[in-house]
């Protein structure tokens, strides 16, 4: 299947980064959002497969948006991945109770993140089915 | 699988150097506060923090391993800073300021993993990491005194964690803000509500929550810690913005540690149910600004070029059918069409220059740093006072005139300003004033660089140049003293043996010259010995398209920039005198040397008994009179270049379309200065081919 995702990161870098390693192959189709703002207006329209949040934004941070998702009936479907830096951050353990499936760390490579999604995705399809 | 890297690699380029000019903004003002002492804002200190772990994370992803290094030990140095586990102090400006230029130095090089930089990285990341954090004095939790709910909590990233615990050891109170906002517009209103709060209270963070939203809109609870009383706070908000509630401090703290997946209060229903389909197609984004590059820019003015002259040859066609009354009605509406048609396609291309424009204080605010770094170095006290920051120009031109500018900057600092010890004996302030001004004067820009400082000695200039045989001892006894002054242009006069680690670096004022001439600019200096020296630049707004003068020489028309032109004479041959060897002519009482194009381009010039013109032509403090057969008009132009087999012939920018077929080629009128006034005999005069 082809993933519809979103990216949520401040970084243009980042973010074209994600929608290269994802497009490629038809592997997902990738939406972007710059801001939590973004975001929330994406996430309350659309239901997504795959929704990447870096934690550290301005505003709006990743924790708000997965505390959003985890309550937003469009998104319970969504397989949630929180960027951040460490895995032993502050943020990445507040992120877990708040549903994210998964913690990437930055920097991370195409392989990484196209695996991690097989990976959590296959799961899920599992646990549903 | 192609590795997406190679597309984004620019993207990546663009964002690091846009952070590392953020830092570099940002650590100024940051110094500024320490400087005078005062507590730095600490939002300021979030966004340097805030750059630096974007910069390691994307550094990380594209290979650039060095900056990901350094960025790394930056920012756990500057996460201890943003959470008050760590003090402002000079050695840890010192590592920041310096990150600045390694970075940027970093981001240039070839070979992003270059093995041979990884010992300075190593070092460096030493002196960073030996710059250690002391633990904060820990005085019960202060999180404790206030009933802001689990919930709440559950959501704050650390950073924002300790800025609600600041906020309360500072003694403000509390509060949320529930505000109702239309998800299209959500960026201007959240912006709009920004700069209300800013002076009356800090925003923690924004929790959006599910309650009174639907598609359109989102219900915000914005967590605020705020010194004004709630009733002012109230009256400022309420109504215009939503309500506002205090957070009220508890009697006796929780006992149990709040668990961190409870509902906030009162949120039942979340988001109105999932409905029909219609909600999918808002798929557009928020983002309000795109990253193109300059070619594209070039090529749709390229495109308004060739769209100008498709109007001209319908133009022509409609012409033709002059004179046929059964036509008169519809030429008449054509030619209206036709007004209006120009009228937009000059609209168009004044918006496509307008996106081309940057404010130089982009290029300004590199110099702060270097001010300020150069300045400690030397041991010299500079105060850098900018103007005109907010002045405009092309994108291409900014980029091009930082390395000009920085060498002019360092000069000052390296070779005008003097020593404290040396200005307080001269009885002049303690410290040194470096002005960067900028603002618009016609259609150019004119940069100074101006400094207080010991100024130039033009006879030591002299004595100079002729010491190292760019002169003859003869001929500088003619120079005036601006002409003494300006030997400092000449290549191999200020790339000298006495090289400093500022100014020196082998380049030399002659090149910063030939940089400028080259972006159709010129530079003048002017210096008194003992007060100071000024260097003025003047370049064009923009190199995309220029208004011309349209001149005929010979049978061959020639486009000249009108940001050079100062007016046009008629030519009286007669009235050529020789002085020095060159041709002049007497205007309002003032010499004009004068230089014939016709013979200078190997053209026939028309017959000598029509009349002619000479064009007067202003460049920095140089005047020049090219003699023309004729003047067709004025005309805004789009250049062209030559291409790379001709882009070497000295004197065209290049070509511009005039339209009916017709191309002129466009006078560099700074190079045909420089060859002129440089050059000066190996241009041919008006009488030897007359």
């Amino acid at each position: 299947m082809t993933f519809h995702t979103l990216i949520v990161d401040d970084s243009s870098a980042v973010r074209a980064f994600v929608r290269a390693a994802l497009e490629d192959a038809d592997f997902a189709r990738v939406q972007e959002a710059e801001t939590g703002f973004e975001a929330l207006q994406l996430l309350a329209s659309n239901a997504f497969d795959v929704v990447i949040v870096d934690v550290n934004m301005p505003d709006i941070n990743g924790l708000e948006l997965l505390a959003f998702m985890k309550k937003s009936p469009r998104q319970q479907g969504a397989t949630k991945i929180l960027i951040s830096t460490r895995a032993d951050s502050l943020e990445a353990k507040r992120g877990a109770k708040l549903g994210a499936d998964a913690f990437l760390a930055k920097p991370f490579g195409v392989g990484d993140l196209r695996n991690l999604i097989q990976r959590l995705t296959d799961r899920s399809e599992e646990v549903s089915g | 699988m192609s590795d997406p890297r190679d597309n984004v690699q620019q993207e990546f380029l663009a964002e690091a150097q846009e952070l590392v000019e953020a830092l570099s903004r940002d650590l100024l003002l940051l110094d500024e506060a320490h400087q005078r002492a005062e507590r730095p804002d600490s939002s300021l200190i979030n966004e340097i923090f805030r750059s630096v772990h974007t910069l390691k994370g994307i550094a990380g992803m594209f290979g650039y391993k060095h900056v990901g290094t350094i960025a790394h030990a930056l920012e756990d140095l500057l996460d201890d800073l943003r959470l008050g586990r760590t003090d402002i102090g000079g050695p840890l400006l010192d590592v920041l300021f310096d990150s600045v230029e390694r970075f940027q130095r970093l981001l240039a090089l070839d070979d992003p993993q270059a093995p041979e930089e990884a010992a300075g990285v190593d070092a460096y990341v030493v002196a960073v990491r030996s710059i250690g954090a002391q633990p904060p004095a820990e005085e019960g939790d202060p999180l404790n005194q206030y009933a802001i709910g689990s919930a709440v909590l559950s959501v704050l990233t650390e950073y924002e964690e300790h800025r609600l615990r600041a906020c309360i050891r500072e003694g403000m109170q509390l509060y949320r803000l529930r505000a109702t906002f239309d998800l299209t517009a959500i960026d201007d209103s959240i912006e709009a509500l920004r700069d209300v709060v800013h002076d009356d209270a800090e925003i923690i963070t924004y929790l959006p929550s599910l309650e009174g939203g639907n598609d359109e809109s989102i219900e915000l609870v914005v967590l605020l810690a705020s010194r004004v009383p709630e009733t002012e706070l109230k009256a400022h908000f309420e109504g215009q913005y939503g309500t506002v509630e205090a957070i009220e401090e508890q009697k006796h703290p929780p006992t149990v540690p709040p668990t961190l997946t409870s509902i906030p209060p009162g949120s039942q229903s979340l988001l109105p149910e999932p409905e029909d389909e219609t909600a999918q197609a808002s798929l557009r984004s928020l983002a309000n600004s795109v990253r193109v590059d300059i070619r594209k820019l070039d090529d749709l003015m390229n495109v308004v070029g060739e769209l100008s002259l498709v109007r001209s040859a319908v133009g022509r066609a409609v012409a033709g059918l002059d004179g046929d009354p059964k036509y008169r009605q519809s030429l008449r509406e054509l030619d209206r069409l036709g007004r209006g048609f120009e009228r937009q396609l000059f609209e168009l291309r004044t918006r496509i220059l307008d996106v081309r424009m940057v404010p130089l204080g982009q290029v300004f605010s590199k110099f702060a740093r270097i001010v300020r770094q150069a300045a400690r170095e030397h041991d010299k006290q500079v105060r850098l006072v900018i103007t005109g920051a907010n002045t405009e120009m092309d994108k291409l031109i900014v980029e091009e005139l930082a390395d000009p500018l920085m060498h002019l900057v360092r000069n000052a600092i390296d070779h005008g300003i003097e020593s404290v010890e040396t200005r307080m004996r001269l009885a002049k302030p303690a410290e040194g004033t470096l002005a960067l001004n900028a603002y618009h004067k016609g259609r150019n820009v004119v940069i100074e660089v101006e400094d207080d400082g010991g100024g130039m000695n033009a006879q030591k200039l002299r004595e100079k140049a002729v010491s190292r045989g760019l002169l003859t001892a003869e001929d500088s006894q003619d120079l005036t003293r601006q002409g003494m002054l300006d030997l400092v242009f000449l290549p191999g006069l200020s790339t000298n043996a006495e090289v400093t680690d500022l100014s020196g670096r082998g380049v030399g004022m002659d090149v910063v010259k030939t940089n400028i001439l080259r972006m159709g600019g010129v530079v003048s200096i002017a210096s008194e010995h003992g007060i100071g020296t000024k260097i003025t630049v003047t370049l064009p707004i923009t190199l995309a398209i220029i208004r011309a003068l349209i001149i005929k020489v010979g049978a061959r028309l020639f486009a000249l920039p009108i940001s050079a032109v100062r007016e046009a004479i008629p030519f009286a041959p007669r009235d050529v005198h020789t002085i020095q060897g060159r041709k002049v002519i007497t205007m309002r009482g003032e010499t004009l040397p004068i230089c014939d194009l016709a013979p200078l381009f190997g053209l026939r010039a028309a017959d000598q008994q029509a009349s002619r013109f000479v064009i007067v032509c202003e460049m920095g403090n140089q005047e020049l009179g090219f003699v023309v057969d004729q003047l067709v008009g004025q005309e805004d132009v789009i250049i062209k270049s030559l291409g790379p087999t001709l882009s070497s012939v000295c004197g065209f920018a290049g070509a511009a379309d005039l339209g009916n077929q017709k191309l002129a080629l466009v006078l560099d009128a700074p190079a045909l200065f420089s060859e002129y006034f440089d050059g000066g005999e190996a241009l041919p005069s008006v009488e030897a081919h007359a």
